[in-house]
């Protein structure tokens, strides 16, 4: 397991018996010479791969992809349009909907966004209770990650253990804000609600049954051998390649770039209060990504452990008038979300809606990536690369 | 003396006003690096002290500027979009349709850093060294809606040109497939234009503050009765 937990300090001979596992697997496939035929595979728009209705059409030769396109737009709903023809306290309701597993993590940024224009701060609390749950909804949304990679793979037990684990913090979401999915709690100014009485200990409850969650997938997945084999030194993305497609998140940290916005950038948010470390892998490829998941879901459990510790005392909501008017002006505001950096560029025009609204979402930027990545891949591969990946689809069409 | 609050003035909002640095010599340094590096081919720059840097180039130089940002460090992609300034002549969609349409303003009027036309392309780009951000406009002709591709520079935004492409209907010139990515490939008009309507609020009246729809029971269902 010493392997696993810090691959970076690993001693030699364990990474060499490694590579070595993928050499002779690659080996195997490679030097038999066989006759192929070229063939266009299909796969989606509905297949319980692509976590919504993506759409992959690749052509094959034999059984490697010599280009791969994927097709999207079977959810588009025309957010961006949307938001210009409401106000600004009904444009979280939609946004909501863009990550549907980690819901309120979009509505963050946006009412960062309309905060910075008008001028206006959140208080403390609310800012260490809107982290507390941008958190939440981080493990949240990759625990279920990381039990979906498993049924990917052919695993089916860690699903289960997923979706168990996950519903325990969706209860929390629930308790807090009165929505499971889509909260809907953030306010310009501060949050609707302070916290219901003994959530706080709850949570801590929860937090180690998540710790816990992450050891069993741990060892019941990553040091799986099968795993290991299909994951390692698959869909390797360098790190230019990274930055020029505009990665981010995990699928950036895993290529070796140690970039965190929590940690990077100055955000009225309670991240700079607490201590955590930012997980980078230096390989790049599949293993990497989920890797660094899985290291930062537990990371996120103990930045909550450190939040509930250290809440202050005060109102949740800051003075604001009853009708939202925003002030001219543009501004561009991104956190680091579930999937990645998702971000607003708000335009405002001094009316009480947005002229214009760009959500950049991350899945958008990460799947942009696949027909340079999946080229000479072969055909199971791309289902783990895929999900590696991990994108919503929500976030990718809007 | 004590300071009259006048009525309706928003003076109590818990402003940080007085905390916010006006001077801001990274992003002043980081600008004038800038301006260096790409010349004259920076028509107009903004800095918001603490917040953000905005300039502007000349849409001829598009492609290179991007290019010799990139050089400069700026190599992460953020995204690409476009920004249409003329104000929507459909307001935000809730008028009664039995009435006729009022007239609305819609002069151009461009944002930070200006601009001549009505389309402009945004462009925001970080440095990942030391996680100083950009944005970068450009003026897309009139008329022509055309400018040159930059998937060439930065492979991230052959897909966000894409987009562009469906939804303002900009040309890219040199990009390697303007496909659809969202809308069907026989679709007509460019949905995120002002002038396009959102046909959902044009089909049915949007209710806006007051219930147009009558009560079960009401004066409508006598009329239908007798």
């Amino acid at each position: 397991m010493t392997i696993l937990n810090d691959p970076v300090n690993a001693k030699l001979g364990d990474r060499a018996q490694l590579s070595y596992i993928a050499s002779q697997a690659a080996d195997a496939r490679l030097n038999v010479e066989l006759e192929t035929e070229g063939m266009t595979l299909n796969i989606g728009p509905q297949h319980p791969a692509t976590h919504g209705t993506l759409r992959i059409i690749a052509r094959l030769d034999g059984e490697q992809v010599l280009w791969a396109e994927p097709s999207c737009g079977y959810m588009h709903r025309g957010y961006e349009k949307l938001t210009e023809v409401r106000s600004f306290p009904q444009v979280t309701s939609l946004i909501n909907r863009i990550d549907w597993l980690g819901s309120f993590a979009n509505e963050v940024p946006f009412i960062l966004a309309a905060e910075k224009l008008m001028g206006v701060e959140a208080p403390p609390r609310a800012q260490w209770i809107r982290t507390i749950l941008f958190e939440l909804s981080r493990i949240a949304n990759v625990s279920l990650f990381l039990g979906d990679l498993g049924v990917q793979l052919g695993a089916i037990t860690p699903v289960f253990m997923a979706f168990r684990d996950r519903e325990y913090v969706l209860n929390l979401i629930e308790s807090a804000t009165g929505g499971r999915f889509h909260p809907n709690f953030d306010r310009i100014g501060g949050l609707k609600d302070d916290l219901p009485a003994g959530w706080i200990d709850e949570t801590k409850v929860v937090m180690k049954k998540l710790r816990n969650f992450c050891d069993e997938i741990e060892s019941l997945l990553f040091g799986n051998e099968i795993f290991q084999s299909r994951t390692r030194g698959i869909g390797v993305i360098p790190r230019d390649v990274a930055m020029q497609y505009g990665l981010s998140g995990a699928n950036l940290r895993a290529s070796g770039v140690d970039w965190d916005l929590r940690r990077d950038q100055e955000s009225p948010m309670a991240w700079n209060k607490v201590d955590f470390k930012v997980w980078t892998h230096p390989d790049g490829d599949s293993f990497a990504r989920c890797w660094v998941r899985l290291q930062e879901t537990r990371e996120a459990t103990k930045i909550v452990d450190q939040l509930l510790d250290g809440i202050p005392a005060g109102p949740v909501m800051a003075k604001v008038p009853k009708i939202i008017k925003v002030p001219e002006g543009e501004a561009w505001v991104s956190t680091e979300n579930p999937l990645g950096e998702m971000g607003y560029y708000v335009v405002s025009r001094g009316d009480s809606g947005p002229f214009r609204v760009k959500i950049r979402s991350a899945s958008f930027n990460n799947i942009s990536i696949t027909p340079w990545l999946l080229r000479g891949v072969y055909v199971p591969d791309i289902i783990t690369i895929l999900a590696s990946l991990y994108f919503i689809l929500g976030d990718i069409d809007r | 003396m004590r300071l009259q609050k006048q009525k309706g003035v928003v003076n109590q909002l818990s402003s940080p006003a007085e905390t916010t640095p006006v001077v801001d010599n990274v992003r002043d340094q980081v600008l004038a690096d800038v301006q260096a590096n790409l010349g004259s081919v920076v028509v107009e720059s903004l800095v918001k002290p603490g917040d953000d840097i905005w300039i502007r180039v000349s849409t001829q130089s598009w492609n290179e500027s991007m290019r010799k940002l990139q050089a400069m460090g700026f190599d992460y992609f953020c995204f690409l979009s476009a920004i249409d300034w003329m104000p929507s002549p459909f307001g935000r969609g809730e008028d009664d349709p039995t009435e006729p349409a009022p007239e609305r303003d819609t002069t151009i009027r461009p944002g930070y850093t200006g601009g001549e036309t009505r389309m402009q392309l945004l462009v925001r780009l970080v440095n990942s060294r030391s996680y100083v951000g950009i944005n970068v406009k450009t003026d897309v002709p009139n008329e022509v809606y055309t400018v040159d591709s930059i998937a060439n520079v930065f492979a991230g935004a052959n897909w966000h040109e894409r987009e562009a492409h469906e939804m303002f209907g900009i040309g890219f010139i040199g990009h390697p497939d303007l496909r659809n990515m969202y809308l069907p490939s026989d679709f007509e008009g460019f949905p995120m234009r002002k002038d396009f309507p959102l046909l959902a609020r044009m089909v049915k009246p949007w209710p806006g503050i007051v219930d147009v729809e009558p009560l079960p029971g009401g004066d409508a269902d006598q009329e239908e009765a007798s």
